[in-house]
């Protein structure tokens, strides 16, 4: 029992199994991270279109929020990956960017809508114009109520980087299954340490997220009138 | 007509269209026994989460947040790989289901928690002062009053679950997007394939969708 622990000890924290995994980590962050900065902004624009009062603009946008959310990120990442000639990263990123953007368009929705009426026409009948309102009263209400929710989604897009281990991209998924397969992992102890300490990678980023996104929702209720 | 849509890659597509309908109707299975555990899961871990035992909740806690903050395409290594090395052979299909549920699970708790928790504490002082016992006042009193806050959440988690369900490529699952994937890579027809594998997608998720957002915007009428 020991000497098994020991050994996929010494099997997994190989300096060039760690190396390896650590270049998918360095490629999981970064498709994380771009998917994150593009899908805020698209998403912002898709939930901003949603709520507009041109017809044409609302039902692009509704359709592409609800047919999007109701198909599987995986289709996007393999369409992506195999229909386009993107390099493998940024066919992830475009995958996911497309899928996170319409989730992030219905939080984004959400908390303009969360922000009462009368704040629009108390903003204005002291004088403020459409824009003005927008910007000064209402969405730094909305914003108090979209950041927790937005922080949550983050943790989900850091997780679902790991389906573009389907598609072959070398994230920290796609690596930890070829380590998996290197000759000196053959126990399950081996293997099962192995998972775990990728496992414990993605818990220790997404605890990060997820512990701001829980003391954000403290301060979310406060100071927003209804 | 050639490229990716041409009118012999839907022919193909449609030709070898009963491969698609026996993954499609695999999806749906492992869906609705997913979604059977992960209701279980959830109502169990809910319902503990409410009570004062430390050690029970400490448990409770690790676990959702184990399975929260690890990816499911990790967990599915983890169960894939490791469980038949220590002599549990389990078929993909159950190692979906157990997958799935156990994932979904530790989020379906979280609501079941939350709607119990939002069920007003006088309830429960009514039930008690009626002489209803614990089982009793959760089972008669607070559990129903619990499901209507709870159900539109767990609806949209019972759509999250059916479209991770295709995680279940990465073990060669047979459900929809493993023979999306498989298919469309050996006969090298993309086009037809994702269009058509993304219509029989939303053809399960959207109505349930809609029908979320309905019960959302109902119980806030009611409020």
């Amino acid at each position: 029992m020991f000497d098994k622990w020991a050994h996929a000890f010494s099997a997994v924290f190989a300096p060039n199994i760690l190396l390896f995994l650590g270049k998918g980590l360095v490629n999981t962050l970064y498709i994380a991270a771009v998917s994150i900065v593009l899908s805020l902004i698209l998403g912002t624009v898709l939930g901003l279109m949603r709520n507009m009062k041109e017809r044409l603009l609302r039902s692009v946008a509704t359709v592409y929020i609800e047919v999007v959310r109701n198909i599987p990120l995986l289709l996007f990442i393999i369409t992506m990956r195999f229909m386009t000639k993107l390099p493998p990263l940024e066919s992830g990123i475009a995958a996911m960017t497309i899928f996170t953007s319409a989730i992030v368009a219905e939080i984004v929705r959400g908390g303009l809508n969360s922000v009462g009426k009368g704040q629009w026409e108390a903003a204005t009948s002291q004088g403020f114009s459409r824009m003005q309102t927008m910007w000064h009263v209402i969405i730094p209400q909305a914003l108090r109520r979209i950041r927790s929710p937005l922080i949550s989604q983050f943790v989900t897009t850091v997780k679902d980087t790991s389906f573009c281990a389907v598609v072959g991209t070398y994230e920290l998924s796609f690596t930890s299954k070829i380590v998996a397969a290197h000759r000196t992992i053959v126990t399950a102890e081996d293997i099962l340490l192995l998972y775990l300490l990728v496992a414990m990678i993605y818990y220790v980023i997404n605890r990060l997220f997820s512990g701001i996104a829980r003391r954000q929702r403290g301060n979310a209720m406060k100071g927003v009138v209804r | 007509m050639s490229g990716p849509f041409s009118i012999q890659n839907w022919r193909a597509w449609f030709s070898d269209w009963t491969f698609f309908a026996e993954g499609f109707m695999r999806t749906l299975y492992i869906s609705m026994l997913g979604l059977l555990f992960t209701l279980i899961i959830g109502v169990i871990v809910g319902i503990l989460l409410c009570g004062r035992n430390r050690v029970v909740l400490s448990i409770c806690k690790g676990y959702m947040s184990f399975f929260q903050n690890t990816p499911l395409v990790i967990q599915i290594f983890i169960y894939y790989n490791v469980l038949p090395r220590l002599g549990i052979r389990l078929g993909v299909v159950a190692i979906g289901v157990m997958g799935l549920a156990l994932y979904t699970g530790a989020y379906a708790a979280d609501i079941v928690h939350s709607a119990i928790k939002a069920v007003p504490t006088g309830q429960m002082e009514a039930a008690y002062s009626q002489g209803f016992s614990y089982v009793q006042s959760m089972y008669y009193i607070i559990l129903p009053q619990a499901v209507k806050i709870g159900l539109p959440p767990m609806t949209n988690q019972a759509v999250n679950l059916i479209k991770n369900s295709s995680v279940l490529a990465v073990i060669a699952g047979g459900e929809l997007m493993y023979r999306a994937d498989s298919w469309s890579g050996s006969n090298l027809i993309y086009g037809p394939t994702f269009v058509m594998t993304g219509v029989l997608y939303l053809i399960i998720c959207l109505p349930i969708s809609l029908l979320a957002r309905w019960m959302e915007k109902r119980s806030v009428r009611h409020v």
